[in-house]
């Protein structure tokens, strides 16, 4: 069993180490740092954090501010908050003015669990993706968090990163590269390709094995580049596997399926088949129930690659 | 009193030259916000030829005062002021909202002497806030000062961005309120009530003024005051007339969006005196 530990903490712990590093570095809350983990931050530097209160659309504001004169701030609150209550402060404010802040969604996605469907955030992807001059991450566990935090900050631009309250299991490496834009091989395969991000890469893991009892040889890539979208890995797999399985924990409408389908339909259209959220609100409930109802487990990824092997020609 | 070092005629003759200039800017566009432009050109003009410390010749000079336009539709007003102290060429002004122009319909941060794009309501603010709290957080001494509308206070933001500027003790944050009393489609009174203004800020903890936002005299000394404060924000209601200048524009609602043809433009002119 692969250790957990959850993307939240490799935020937090990262920011910290951020902080210690470069003075300009400014935190922004929205009443929840305790559960984005930006209290790492709060108590190391409580001169250089701010607690907002609960008031994500003057958060996004106030941040923009104090970017204008070379501060980078960190705005950090839930997925939901930031990227939909906030989204038009999002779009002007920050992304139309091109601004250097940096907005931290934790609990995103049914992982949120007991909580249920107002917190569940499913719509990040959708709706930050088609915002010029945004970049999206969405890390796949505790040391891919880290990375990306430090990525966040050497960027120049807005950046959302997606971050989630459950445990993850960790499957990369200190030394693996984080590059936005550039997806990351999980394992070689020739039939199909899964293409995951998040948690959904560790359950392509096991599905992946599964199909290999079968005879299926799967390739699976961790997308934690939301936007810029690797282009190049998406038409490459379809060219060299024939077919293409995307998997997030997101609605199923506007995420990474969507962006695969956007790529694969001007470049090299393959059949694909999409694991999600399908058009639905989540609710309460434990998250390992949640991902069998909802349909997010292996056994969903592995039913979709069979799937689309069916369609898949010659 | 301050104003005894200002020629106060010449504040005013800069006004009907600011009226002029702006009613043509947006004739020549055929399209945007007369009304709510007219209303604030003294409160600018008290800003950038009074109280501002800024270099229109070094538009990134680190120790500026800030100006945030939040009711980011008056773009022809800022546009018309950061034009005659010397951001850009006059001429541009001919550009406005014509394709491949800087001078976007609404306020944009590609013009220089524009700190940020704005347009969509109640946002400036919470950024003006935000310049503040950097500013005191690295240790540097200047102003913010932002322009409201009085219709842009009934989005949500605006009130969370008062209690952020109060509680966080920003005196270094000047917030004035271009209240024309009219919006987009009627009295603001009657679309959404928005008196006691002034006991509404003081409750949220502003140094609030209340004056007449024509009058120079008024404006420099609220300004200065302002500045004096410490330990709070200030609010200053400048109450204003929608169009003023233009007798068939002034408090008409039908007027804050609509440009006026060239024989309309023509008797606006003859009105100003030109």
């Amino acid at each position: 069993m692969a250790e957990m530990k959850a993307t939240r903490d490799g935020f937090g712990e990262a920011l910290v180490e951020l902080g210690r590093k470069n003075k300009k570095i400014v935190v922004l809350s929205g009443d929840l740092e305790d559960s984005t983990r930006a209290e790492f931050f709060k108590k190391e530097f409580p001169e250089r954090f701010f607690n907002l209160g609960i008031s994500e659309q003057d958060i996004l504001g106030t941040s923009v501010g104090l970017s204008l004169d070379g501060l980078i701030p960190f705005a950090c609150s839930f997925a939901v908050f930031l990227t939909n209550r906030a989204y038009d402060i999002l779009r002007i404010s920050i992304c139309y003015n091109n601004r250097n802040v940096k907005l931290i969604g934790s609990h995103a996605g049914l992982t949120v669990g007991e909580d249920g469907a107002t917190a569940q955030c499913l719509e990040d992807f959708a709706c930050t993706r088609v915002l010029p001059n945004l970049t999206v991450f969405s890390p796949v566990d505790f040391i891919e968090a880290k990375k990306a935090t430090y990525k966040m900050a050497e960027i120049c631009g807005p950046v959302y990163m997606r971050l989630a309250r459950a445990p993850f299991p960790i499957i990369t490496k200190d030394s693996d590269l984080f590059e936005p834009g550039k997806a990351n091989l999980i394992r070689q395969g020739k039939d199909v390709t899964i293409i995951a991000t998040g948690l959904m890469v560790s359950e392509s893991l096991r599905a992946a094995d599964m199909l290999k009892n079968e005879g299926i040889d799967v390739r699976l890539y961790n997308f934690h580049s939301i936007k810029p979208i690797d282009k190049e890995t998406i038409i490459k797999s379809s060219q060299e596997t024939g077919a293409i399985v995307t998997a997030e924990e997101h609605q199923i409408n506007g995420g990474l399926g969507s962006a695969v389908a956007e790529v694969l339909t001007k470049n090299f259209p393959v059949p694909q088949e999409m694991v999600a959220v399908q058009d639905t609100f989540g609710e309460s409930g434990d998250v390992e129930g949640l991902l069998k109802k909802y349909r997010l487990k292996d056994i969903d990824i592995a039913e979709a690659v069979r799937k689309v092997l069916k369609r898949k020609k010659g | 009193m301050t104003t005894d070092r200002i020629n106060l005629d010449e504040f005013r003759e800069k006004a009907r030259q600011f009226r002029k200039e702006i009613l043509e800017t947006i004739t020549e566009a055929g399209s945007g916000h007369p009304g709510g432009s007219l209303s604030g050109v003294e409160i600018l003009i008290s800003l950038y030829y009074y109280k501002m410390r800024h270099k229109p010749e070094n538009p990134a000079w680190p120790l500026r005062d800030r100006f945030i336009m939040s009711k980011g539709h008056a773009s022809p007003l800022l546009y018309v002021v950061l034009a005659n102290c010397g951001y850009f060429p006059k001429e541009k002004l001919k550009t406005f909202r014509k394709l491949g122009s800087r001078l976007q319909g609404h306020v944009y941060a590609g013009v220089p002497g524009v700190e940020l794009s704005t347009g969509s309501l109640g946002q400036g603010f919470s950024v003006g806030n935000g310049i503040a709290l950097g500013a005191r957080i690295r240790g540097v001494n200047f102003r913010v000062y932002t322009l409201l509308g009085d219709g842009e206070i009934q989005e949500g933001q605006v009130w969370e961005a008062a209690m952020t500027a109060e509680h966080h003790k920003l005196d270094n944050v000047c917030a004035i309120l271009d209240r024309n009393g009219v919006q987009e489609n009627g009295p603001v009174e009657e679309i959404k009530k928005e008196e006691p203004l002034a006991d509404k800020w003081r409750s949220f903890g502003w140094h609030v003024l209340d004056i007449d936002g024509h009058d120079f005299e008024q404006l420099i000394r609220a300004l200065d005051e302002a500045e004096s404060v410490k330990g709070k924000p200030t609010f200053i209601i400048a109450r204003t007339v929608k169009g003023k200048g233009v007798s068939f524009m002034e408090g008409q609602a039908k007027w804050h969006g609509k440009a006026p043809n060239q024989e309309q433009l023509k008797v606006a002119l003859s009105e100003l005196g030109f």
